[in-house]
């Protein structure tokens, strides 16, 4: 039994710890990313298998029905979401880590009031803090994205009196329960506090942050669930969970440095709630200058496509909500069939999660070497006939290169309005997430293709099919 | 626990931070949502913690608090990956 808990546990985390690392690795290419995300599967498994022979468990069937009862909502939850709704659902499984984390922390707090705590509790009392403050920050902050994405709370800014020095005022708050449970680790109220104040922080946190923001919120919200597992790894003294932990908290970090890049802005612009004050700008542009847009209806924009041999197409949240993916392949399908070149840019913010508009055009079969990413098609747009945006705002209003007082100024966009024909597919003329009015669609290049995606594409598909 | 145990745990996160950091900054922007869903599943990894909080069995607070630790943590751990294979499935050559 010695050997068990000396050798052969321990030697089975590296080995599951090795194999998080080599599937991260593999999900670094499209070509070895099924594979490595079986290897990290697998090092789960081992992980969880060798972890029941553990001398501490006693009970087995609270873990049994714990798993099952897990296992079950798991499968439903992963098996029925819709492609469109990934975002929301990565946000959610998020949440249930994070929320897994300051239970255990919370369990294990228990376990040693009831046992005694060390003599020098230092490092055991701050370890439990942090993993209940990260863990319970992560799971409310990640049912709000949730929410918002969903729809059930609100996608818009939301802005309170006191914002942030009520912020700061719940992290001083934090921070001196932990030091108070440290000088008195057996007053489990001040653990029991902590935990409330980190989950109305997690709240606070996620609330003002708008929809257009959503893809860094969650990603930072994933690095947030590392960190608490990592804290937990702390708590319980496991090298593998602070392994897994740590990568999974450097990686989203990474990410959401990536993700803010892309917007050009920084992070605390992000979480402080950027664009929150965009309408002021956007009736500078707008009015003052008598600006008529010009619309074109399907019959006309299907002979336009038939006289294109270069077409690159912009896919956006719109795409998205219109589940309009499907029509859109069958859209470069037509058009491939009419010997015109078809490419896909897309924006590194596009859609609601960082390559969430990669998913939805994997799923409706559109070939991964048809995307493109901004930088590889940038300089492209000058030499394209027709350019179709559908469903796309911020991501390509020239604003962000030529107007300073934009709130989007400085953020890399895609040079849609360089090529020689715009299709706008949008539904009305109202502005973005981001709440920006689009000069794009004034202008002389572009027309605009009223109607939602998916019914707009398919009348489009309709007479395209008619000319064949 | 010893401070050197405490040390050594330092060493390893901060080693595996930086593995993480290496890691993801090759990515492609194609593959950002199933890595991020995929590193999601592995964060599930507390699970580990979960089940031991959960079979101590002599505090009936923490093995209540384990067991449902144990069900959040499956749902992320399950979920996860399988929510990632289906979309990784899609990313197929033509």
């Amino acid at each position: 039994m010695e050997l068990i808990r000396t050798v052969v546990i321990p030697v089975v985390y590296l080995v599951a710890s090795f194999l998080f690392i080599m599937g991260i690795k593999w999900l670094s290419s499209p070509a070895t990313a099924r594979k490595g995300n079986l290897y990290s599967a697998l090092g789960m498994f081992l992980a969880i298998v060798v972890t029941l022979f553990d001398q501490h468990i006693l009970e087995f069937h609270w873990i049994m029905i714990g798993l099952l009862i897990g296992s079950l909502i798991g499968v439903i939850l992963a098996l029925k979401v819709e492609m469109t709704a990934m975002p929301q659902m990565v946000g959610l499984l998020n949440g249930f880590g994070g929320g897994a984390s300051a239970l255990v922390g919370m369990a294990e707090y228990y376990t040693h009031l009831h046992h005694g705590f060390p003599a020098d509790p230092i490092k055991l009392t701050v370890a439990i803090g942090l993993s209940l403050l990260i863990g319970a920050v992560t799971f409310t902050g990640s049912l709000i994205a949730f929410g918002k994405l969903q729809g059930l709370v609100t996608g818009k800014v939301v802005k309170f009196p006191f914002q942030n020095p009520l912020n700061v005022l719940l992290v001083l708050a934090v921070i001196t329960l932990i030091v108070m449970g440290i000088i008195d680790p057996v007053n489990q109220w001040l653990y029991i506090g902590l935990v409330g104040i980190s989950l109305l922080l997690g709240v606070l946190l996620v609330l003002p942050i708008g929809g257009a923001d959503m893809p860094v919120a969650i990603s930072l919200l994933n690095s947030y669930s590392g960190l608490a597992g990592a804290a937990t790894g702390f708590v319980i003294d496991n090298n593998m969970l602070i392994i897994a932990g740590a990568l999974v908290g450097a990686s989203g970090i990474i990410l959401t440095q990536i993700m803010c890049k892309a917007m050009n802005r920084s992070l605390m612009n992000v979480l402080l709630g950027g664009w929150a004050n965009a309408g002021s700008a956007a009736a500078d542009t707008a009015s003052g200058k008598d600006l008529v847009v010009k619309s074109i209806d399907s019959e006309e924009l299907a002979m336009l496509f038939s006289g294109a041999s270069r077409v690159i197409i912009v896919p956006g949240y719109g795409m998205a909500v219109a589940q309009a993916q499907h029509a859109v392949k069958e859209l470069m399908d037509l058009l491939q069939k009419n010997g015109t070149d078809v490419r896909f840019a897309i924006h590194p913010v596009a859609g609601r999660m960082p390559g969430h508009m990669n998913i939805l055009l994997a799923e409706s079969n559109v070939p991964y070497e048809r995307l493109y990413a901004l930088e590889d098609i940038n300089d492209d747009f000058r030499n394209t006939d027709i350019t179709l945006v559908i469903g796309a705002n911020d991501v390509v209003n020239p604003a962000a290169r030529s107007n300073a007082s934009s709130p989007i100024f400085g953020m890399p966009i895609l040079n849609v309005d360089y090529s020689k024909t715009v299709i706008v597919v949008k539904r009305s003329m109202n502005t973005g997430y981001a709440g920006i009015e689009n000069e794009l669609f004034y202008m002389d290049n572009t027309l605009m293709y009223f109607g939602d995606a998916k019914d707009a594409i398919g009348r489009l598909n309709n007479e395209l099919k008619g000319k064949a | 626990m010893e401070t050197s145990t405490f040390l050594m745990l330092i060493y390893v996160f901060v080693l595996a931070s930086f593995v993480g950091f290496e890691l993801i900054n090759k990515v492609p922007p194609t593959l950002h949502t199933p890595l991020m869903s995929g590193s999601n599943a592995i964060s599930g990894i507390t699970i580990v913690g979960a089940l031991v909080a959960a079979g101590q069995g002599d505090s009936f607070l923490s093995s209540i608090l384990g067991f449902i630790a144990v069900i959040f943590a499956t749902i992320n751990v399950v979920g996860g990956y399988l929510v990632t294979d289906r979309m990784l499935k899609m990313f197929k050559k033509k």
